[in-house]
């Protein structure tokens, strides 16, 4: 009998334990499951096998990776991925960083600048990218051949280098908005005091710069640089909008690049495997680059 | 003020004020050339409108069906919010608040998966949800947007109630109140800034998502991004037109950021910290 009644101790609050479970993370959790988990999952499964979209008859081992790096339109892909994520990456964060700077030097107009440079980041890729495809292949073209501007003459969206460049501005315009609020909180977040001291002990604005504040703000930059290594392996609307890949599929990012291999060419197989490639590209990116800047991080 | 200090606040003015046209020049073209006509936009770009014209937009209007989009958009984007905010605020207080081995990992996963690419497992995601998307595609979208927008939000929850001592909880719990009652009657109100942050930066996202929406929308759903690509790529020639239509993109979501600046700032600045 005295055993029977401490089972039921036990055992009560276990039940309760379970229905309090399913009452706040039941719903929730099947739904991120669902929509996000079995996909994934799925997916790596799928590029071992010779699925087609709809079945499965075999398992077909690497194939479908062997394929992938075959393909010399991917290798073209990754190395202008490469190449975009790392100058997008470089070139955001030092003029965010710039921003920053200018909205937190106790200017007058400080919020009134922080509001324009914001803009572009409420809008979505897409149309800004189309705002820009205007300027490339319309404004920019009639204002060259009216006061004869070699360099525009011919759109830059026609030529893989300048379209690259093209890409990158309108990354940096869209994108360092969001970074200079992350760097205008690191910023505001260093005590007055220490600034101060520096001050008395006659530091030079700069050398506050490079030995105070940015020392005591580098999780900010573990964010800001963590944000964008993200967005650019991600970026796709710009992408689509101001260049669709041309001219001759030689300016896709990887997002597109296996877009078109999906759903266009319907090599899901081979797409699939891309995104895998994509995946574990960007999750050791991601990993590398966190370990490196937490290092630098100061414990305050 | 010495004199330095005070040339130096002169140039950080003036490259502060540059940058800002720079920044805005873009919309200023939009704006300009979406009131011009054809021929004024070829032959100048940047020249004030000699001849002020509406039909541009009256065109871009009726062509891109901008009160369905804007409809769809808000739909969209207000009930995927809503729901998010529901959801991750109760999964986020459920794993706050207990403390077993499940949770952790719940958690941990949740984390992990906010590295995930949505490319990474586009392909075979529309393969699974084709016959769903076919059934109702706007909700279909709402339900991903839930799936895709849990991690952050949990987490940002989860960041907030552990600020929260578990005394209130007890006291709740003592006073006779259920788990629902106590959570949304005196935790969830207690957690209106986070909650703020969590609406604005999924509100950004979906109300400017593009791919998602592109792979799931028929036409008549369409959101605003998706009709205005849509728009610019079979109009683009008529300028003016494909001006207004942009014009007709922007102006909604510049509104609304100049009414609430400030819970924008504060939102995407304790969300970046976390």
């Amino acid at each position: 009998m005295i055993l029977l009644k401490e089972e039921k101790e036990i055992q009560v609050p276990k039940a309760r334990a379970v229905k309090r479970f399913l009452k706040f993370a039941g719903l929730p959790l099947a739904i991120f499951t669902v929509v996000l988990v079995v996909p994934f999952v799925n997916g790596f499964y799928y590029t071992f096998t010779d699925w087609d979209g709809f079945k499965i008859t075999k398992l077909v081992g690497f194939t479908n990776y062997a394929d992938s790096f075959a393909d010399p339109k991917f290798w073209t892909t990754l190395r202008f991925t490469a190449l975009f994520v790392v100058v997008s990456l470089i070139l955001v964060n030092v003029v965010a960083f710039g921003l920053a700077l200018i909205v937190t030097s106790k200017l007058r107009s400080a919020n009134f600048l922080r509001t324009f440079f914001f803009v572009p980041n409420l809008i979505g890729g897409v149309v800004l990218g189309v705002i820009w495809q205007f300027i490339f292949n319309s404004a920019l073209v009639s204002l060259a051949n009216k006061y004869d501007w070699e360099i525009f003459k011919q759109s830059w969206l026609q030529d893989t280098n300048k379209a690259f460049w093209a890409l990158i501005i309108v990354t940096v315009w869209q994108s360092s908005g969001y970074m200079m609020i992350v760097y205008i909180t690191g910023l505001v977040s260093i005590e007055n005091d220490v600034l101060e001291a520096s001050q008395i002990d006659g530091a030079s604005p700069l050398r506050t710069l490079f030995s105070i504040k940015i020392p005591l703000m580098a999780q900010a930059f573990t964010i800001a640089l963590f944000l964008t290594l993200r967005g650019g392996f991600m970026a796709y609307d710009v992408n689509v909008a101001l260049t669709d890949g041309g001219p001759f599929r030689t300016t896709e990012l990887i997002s597109l690049h296996i877009f078109q291999d999906a759903f266009l060419e319907g090599d899901f197989g081979t797409g699939q495997s891309k995104a895998v490639i994509m995946f574990l590209i960007v999750a050791i990116a991601a990993l590398v680059q966190v370990s490196v800047s937490k290092r630098y991080e100061v414990q305050r | 003020m010495n004199l330095r200090a005070r040339v130096g606040k002169r140039i950080t003015f003036g490259v502060g004020i540059t940058l800002a046209f720079a920044y805005f020049f873009p919309f200023f073209l939009v704006f300009v050339n979406s009131v011009k006509l054809k021929y004024d936009i070829l032959a100048n770009p940047l020249s004030i409108p000699l001849q002020i014209t509406w039909d541009n937009f009256e065109q871009a209007f009726a062509k891109m069906n901008f009160f369905r989009a804007l409809t769809n958009s808000l739909i969209i984007t207000v009930l995927s919010v809503s729901l998010l905010i529901i959801f991750s605020s109760m999964l986020a207080y459920y794993l706050a608040r207990s403390k077993n081995k499940v949770s952790k990992y719940i958690f941990l996963v949740l984390v992990a998966s906010m590295i995930v690419p949505f490319q990474a497992l586009m392909i075979p995601f529309m393969a699974r949800f084709a016959p769903l998307v076919s059934y109702n595609n706007r909700g279909a979208l709402i339900f991903f947007y839930i799936g895709f927008g849990t991690a952050l939000s949990t987490f940002l929850y989860h960041g907030f109630i552990s600020t929260i001592p578990t005394e209130i909880d007890e006291a709740a719990s003592i006073d006779g109140a259920s788990d629902m009652v106590a959570f949304w009657r005196i935790i969830f109100p207690m957690m209106r800034p986070i909650t703020a942050t969590v609406a604005i930066i999924n509100a950004l996202w979906i109300w400017n998502d593009f791919l998602l929406p592109r792979l799931v929308l028929d036409e008549a759903s369409q959101t605003l991004p998706l009709s205005t690509y849509l728009f610019y790529g079979q109009y683009s020639v008529e300028y003016g037109q494909a001006m207004a239509g942009l014009a007709l993109a922007v102006i909604p979501i510049v509104i609304f950021y100049l009414i609430l600046q400030k819970q924008f700032i504060s939102g995407i600045s304790q969300g970046a910290v976390k």
